[in-house]
């Protein structure tokens, strides 16, 4: 039953992120809103759904948007994965392993997409990807960096309580 | 009485009103002082009120301004659309409102809120009343995602006004619209008006694109480039219409393998 919390959150992330992140560019970047909430419920310690989140998460979008499914399944996938590694190593200083996790995880969607997407066919020049959109898309994660993570540590509190101590 | 009515006490009676009217104005000035430290508390209190009440009327009509505002900017641009549809009787179209944009920076589509249940199909070209924007991708029952021509992927067959030659205008991810595979040999200018050409079936033609800004051309290259102005604005789309009588045509069977 816990783990249906995880649809309206998805949802309103998807949504959020295609109504009004995707209108807020940064020359011409725009942020991953599932991508960091991701990221920070995946940070959590008492979470064990993250993987499920990450592939519901990734369908979704790969639903919505134009871009092939396989790069949002697979970049959320590999984004939790990272999240677990970090977990573990950087316990003692959440707030860095969220950004170290941001900052990584942006790199591996954004070359995901383009090596995807040339593939398929789409002139994408590297340079100009880089530059305009994997550049602006790493500062504006890491803005929403913090206020994802406190959001989802509250959302993992109030979903995951833990027992009190007498 | 005669004395005083002879004037004889006008002095005196003089002195007696003076007194009497400074001492009632000495009463009068200290009554309405212990009147007002005790009244005023009281027109403090109405007056917050009264204030509080002015603040909430304000803050609803300045409500009102807004919402109004936006039901202006919704009917002038519908009104626009109206009188590109009556200019241009030949296609039918069905108003979409854009609600959403792809949530990949890599690609330029948007999602417009009609879908199957309102007739639009895979392929449907998309305009505004200032030009063409692009054309729908996907479909499904209540909504479509339409591929903008600023997208990377996007190639739209166009040809230039003035001079009257035919090219291919593709995006990039940047969002710039350039124009390729126009000869050497051709003259173009800034200014330049591009529409569709409708070579290839999968726009109509003669639909407004936008200006050529400026040209490349190199001696060495075998066509010239040019950047094109879009006279879209692609970042303030709001409500646009799909051409639903043209029917795109896939020429992709009669092209040769390689």
């Amino acid at each position: 039953m816990r783990n249906l919390v995880a649809v309206p959150v998805i949802l309103l992330s998807v949504i959020l992120q295609s109504a009004v992140i995707s209108r807020v560019y940064l020359l011409s970047g725009i942020a991953d809103l599932p991508l960091v909430m991701l990221a920070a419920w995946a940070l959590q310690e008492e979470v064990d759904s993250a993987w499920h989140w990450a592939a519901a998460t990734g369908l979704l979008v790969g639903f919505v948007s134009g871009i092939p499914w396989v790069v949002p399944v697979f970049g959320y996938v590999a984004v939790v994965a990272l999240a677990q590694i970090f977990q573990k190593r950087v316990w003692q200083a959440p707030l860095l392993a969220m950004f170290s996790i941001t900052f990584l995880g942006t790199i591996i969607i954004s070359l995901l997409s383009l090596f995807v997407l040339r593939f398929s066919g789409v002139p994408l020049p590297v340079d100009d990807v880089l530059g305009s959109l994997t550049l602006p898309g790493v500062l504006l994660n890491m803005l929403l960096a913090i206020p994802a993570y406190a959001v989802m540590r509250d959302l993992a509190r109030w979903v995951y309580p833990s027992p009190e101590v007498e | 009485m005669a004395l005083a009515l002879g004037g004889y006490f006008s002095s005196a009676s003089n002195v007696f009103t003076v007194s009497l009217v400074n001492l009632q104005t000495w009463f009068s000035a200290r009554f309405v002082a212990i009147q007002d430290f005790f009244t005023s508390p009281r027109d403090i209190a109405s007056l917050r009120q009264r204030n509080a009440e002015l603040e909430g009327e304000l803050a609803e009509l300045q409500a009102q301004v807004i919402q109004l505002q936006q039901e202006v900017g919704e009917t002038q641009i519908l009104q626009a659309l109206v009188d590109f549809s009556r200019a241009n009787p030949e296609n039918t179209y069905r108003a979409a409102a854009v609600i959403g944009r792809d949530p990949s920076p890599f690609l330029h589509y948007v999602i417009i809120n009609r879908g199957s249940n309102d007739g639009i199909l895979r392929g449907m070209p998309v305009v505004t009343n200032q030009g063409l924007i692009g054309r729908v991708d996907a479909v499904i029952a209540d909504a479509a995602r339409v591929q903008l021509i600023t997208d990377p992927a996007s190639s739209v067959n166009v040809r230039l006004q003035n001079a009257e030659t035919e090219a291919s205008l593709v995006g990039s991810v940047t969002g710039d619209l350039t124009l390729e595979l126009i000869p050497q040999d051709i003259n173009i200018q800034p200014g330049d008006l591009v529409l569709t050409s409708g070579l290839g079936g999968g726009y109509p033609p003669d639909l407004i694109i936008g200006q050529v800004v400026n040209v490349r051309s190199r001696d060495f290259d075998l066509f010239q480039q040019a950047t094109v102005q879009p006279v879209v604005d692609f970042n303030r789309l709001e409500i646009v219409l799909v051409i639903v009588n043209f029917k795109p045509v896939d020429i992709s069977p009669l092209i040769p393998s390689p």
